[in-house]
């Protein structure tokens, strides 16, 4: 199945968004992910099993821990 | 400005004031002179700081903030509360800069690609009313007003107008529709009102799906974008280290050579490498760059699905046409007309056009439509069509035979070989030959430029594939200035040519198929870039193609390569000079030639005239 979903977020600089990108993949239930920083949005394959909820949760938290002023908005 | 910007903005005011007072106030004790440099300091730096302390919690060094945190630190410890407090003052005006430009020109995009209407009108007792697009249901009748944007693809059923199709197309002329034509959203109405009856949801409809498409394209990342990233993996803590051992070693090598070991001033050599190298420049201004590029070429009515296509056609060397559709128009037209024994081009004409007037075959249609006259039924009697060969017909009470030259053969009629290619449609008169009509399909007016185009923009094989007869597509092959013509194949035929030049081109030789997205979707996805175009509308051509021309323009398939070939010029200028520049002031830095406000240029103006460089990529003609 196709989980994929398209997310809103804020984040100031290119390396920045590298970093949440990076973060974001090690992140528990997810597939892949891709941060486009041009377009402030960030698009997550989720793995077949994964509430995506809780899953992004995870993200926000990861995403936090390695750019503290970014924002996801859910 | 956003919020944050101005935040930014204010601190940096202030900054400069206090900055600028200190200068002028008496400093007879380093107590004093370090506590007021450190309100300036603090003001300006205390994100930064909190920042690099955050990301050494979080196993995050190594990034720009840790660079800043380090240089403006290790300056104040030195003593050089000036330039340490000017360090991050001057970081984060070009902090400031670069979010400001990327800003702007992330707006001028979406302004460009502003075609997402907000509302549609519905009528409701009588009245019309607004609502949100994605509440309509298909089939429900929506109404859109002079100056409005359709917002859902559907039917006229009442009202005629003109649509400019620009903000789609890249097309100025604009188009009239009248009941019963389909119209697509996005298009906005000029002149009158109508009603239309939508066929699809909002989500489903042209423009969402436009939407989408360039919204995402940022996703697919360039070589280019993936270099830097792991460039700049590597680079800071590299330069980290660099500057580590630049701070170490030559004291040592002092100390051991019996000489003074001069430890502040290679420290203070290694804080400016670390300033000079932040890697920010490139980090924005190329991701900026493609962004420009992709949002310039939608504009012009070229989607592009990702970087990484924009990059690959700037790589093309081998760009594969179909013919149909592509480069000639697809429709029949009377290309050529010869009369001969007395008879007329006009009378020709009228005879070919009677006697083939019941017939539904394109031909008959191109025929009438060259004719041009109404055709009074009442006229033609005795209809016989002779399979494979035409037609025979009483017109005016003489007998017509229209056909191929078996026909002509058929009856004995002698007749005149053309010297064109199409499809040959002989008239007799009365057992007296009158002459023929050659009908052919159109070569597209631009499609002889774009050929020449793209052998101007680097293609060097262009190759022409079609399931028509070798002559008729020899003779538009050689009208076009194509160099390899490949006729008569089938569909299937048309992937295992594709196939054979793609193992026969070089590794990084990129190829290009160009097709209409009828029945050839596996083509455009076997090909490295996969262009459709004329896709207006078409959600099969849309799906599987890379690039997508909105208009049917080949002419759009040079200026997508224009725009591509721009665009990486300026990614490879930027990468060049942002490099080049800060190993050259490495250099002199290392060598104590280039003190921290040479450092402050080489990482901030370094940085402005990077981004300025890459908003260039948004604007081409």
């Amino acid at each position: 199945m196709d989980m994929k979903k398209t997310y809103k977020i804020e984040v100031d600089c290119a390396a920045c968004a590298q970093k949440m990108e990076d973060a974001t993949k090690k992140v528990q239930g997810i597939k892949d992910a891709t941060v486009a920083f041009m377009t402030q949005k960030m698009r997550v394959e989720f793995e077949d099993d994964a509430d995506a909820e809780s899953v992004m949760k995870d993200v926000a938290k990861a995403c936090k821990k390695v750019e503290s002023d970014c924002e996801i908005f859910l | 400005m956003t919020k944050k910007q101005k935040k930014v903005l204010t601190r940096i005011i202030i900054t400069t004031l206090l900055l600028v007072i200190i200068q002028f106030l008496p400093k007879n004790n380093i107590y004093i002179e370090f506590a007021m440099y450190m309100i300036p300091y603090i003001i300006i730096g205390y994100d930064i700081l909190k920042k690099a302390f955050l990301g050494i919690i979080h196993g995050q060094i190594f990034d720009e903030n840790f660079l800043m945190a380090i240089a403006t630190v290790g300056a104040i410890g030195l003593g050089d509360y000036r330039e340490g407090s000017a360090v991050m003052l001057f970081y984060q005006i070009g902090e400031l800069f670069q979010s400001y430009a990327v800003g702007k020109s992330r707006k001028n995009i979406t302004e460009l690609m502003d075609i997402r209407p907000d509302y549609a009108n519905i009528e409701e007792n009588g009245e019309i009313v607004q609502v949100d697009p994605d509440d309509i249901e298909v089939d429900t009748v929506i109404i859109v007003k002079p100056g409005e944007k359709v917002p859902i693809d559907g039917i006229v059923i009442d009202g005629k107008t003109t649509l400019n199709t620009s903000a789609l197309t890249g097309e100025s002329l604009p188009r009239e529709v009248k009941e019963g034509d389909e119209v697509i959203s996005g298009c906005v109405n000029i002149s009158g009102l109508i009603r239309i009856k939508t066929t699809k949801e909002f989500g489903e409809s042209t423009v969402s799906k436009i939407l989408d498409l360039v919204e995402n394209s940022s996703m697919k990342k360039s070589k280019s974008e993936n270099f830097i990233t792991r460039f700049a993996r590597y680079y800071t803590p590299a330069v980290c280290g660099g500057a580590l051992v630049l701070a170490i070693i030559p004291p040592v090598v002092n100390i051991i050579m019996g000489n003074v070991a001069m430890w502040m001033m290679w420290l203070e050599r290694a804080l400016t490498t670390l300033v000079i190298s932040c890697p920010c420049a490139l980090v924005i201004s190329i991701p900026l760059s493609f962004f420009g590029g992709i949002g310039g070429a939608s504009s012009k009515g070229v989607l592009v699905k990702g970087s990484n296509y924009l990059e690959m056609l700037a790589e093309t060397k081998y760009v594969v046409c179909d013919k149909t559709g592509t480069l000639t128009k697809g429709v029949f037209e009377v290309t050529d007309i010869h009369a001969e024994n007395g008879f007329d081009e006009k009378e020709l004409l009228k005879y070919a056009a009677y006697a083939e007037s019941y017939s539904t075959h394109p031909i008959s249609k191109s025929l009438k439509d060259a004719y041009g006259e109404n055709i009074d039924s009442g006229k033609v009697d005795d209809v016989r069509e002779i399979s494979g060969h035409g037609v025979s017909a009483k017109v005016e009470g003489k007998n017509v035979y229209a056909g191929n030259v078996k026909l002509m053969n058929k009856y004995g009629i002698r007749y005149s070989n053309p010297d064109k290619t199409g499809t040959e449609v002989h008239v007799a008169v009365d057992g007296k030959y009158a002459g023929y009509i050659l009908i052919s399909d159109v070569i597209k007016p631009n499609a002889k430029e774009a050929i020449a185009g793209l052998k101007q923009s680097g293609v060097e094989h262009v190759v022409m594939l079609t399931g028509d007869a070798k002559n008729v597509a020899d003779s538009v092959g050689k009208q076009l200035g194509i160099d390899i013509v490949k006729s008569e194949l089938l569909p299937s035929d048309k992937v295992s040519e594709v196939e054979k030049l793609m193992d026969e081109k070089g590794e990084k030789e990129k190829l290009a198929f160009v097709g209409d997205g009828i029945n050839d979707a596996p083509v455009l996805s076997r090909a490295d870039i996969g262009i459709a175009m004329g896709a207006m509308g078409s959600d099969a051509a849309i799906e599987a193609a890379d690039i997508v021309l909105m208009d049917d323009d080949p002419a759009k398939i040079s200026l997508a390569m224009k725009i591509s070939r721009k665009t990486l010029s300026i990614v490879h200028q930027n990468i060049v000079f942002a490099l080049g520049v800060k190993f050259l002031f490495l250099l002199l830095s290392a060598l104590g030639l280039a003190n921290m406000w040479w450092a402050i240029f080489a990482d901030v103006g370094v940085m402005i005239i990077a981004v300025l460089n890459a908003t260039r990529a948004l604007r081409c003609k």
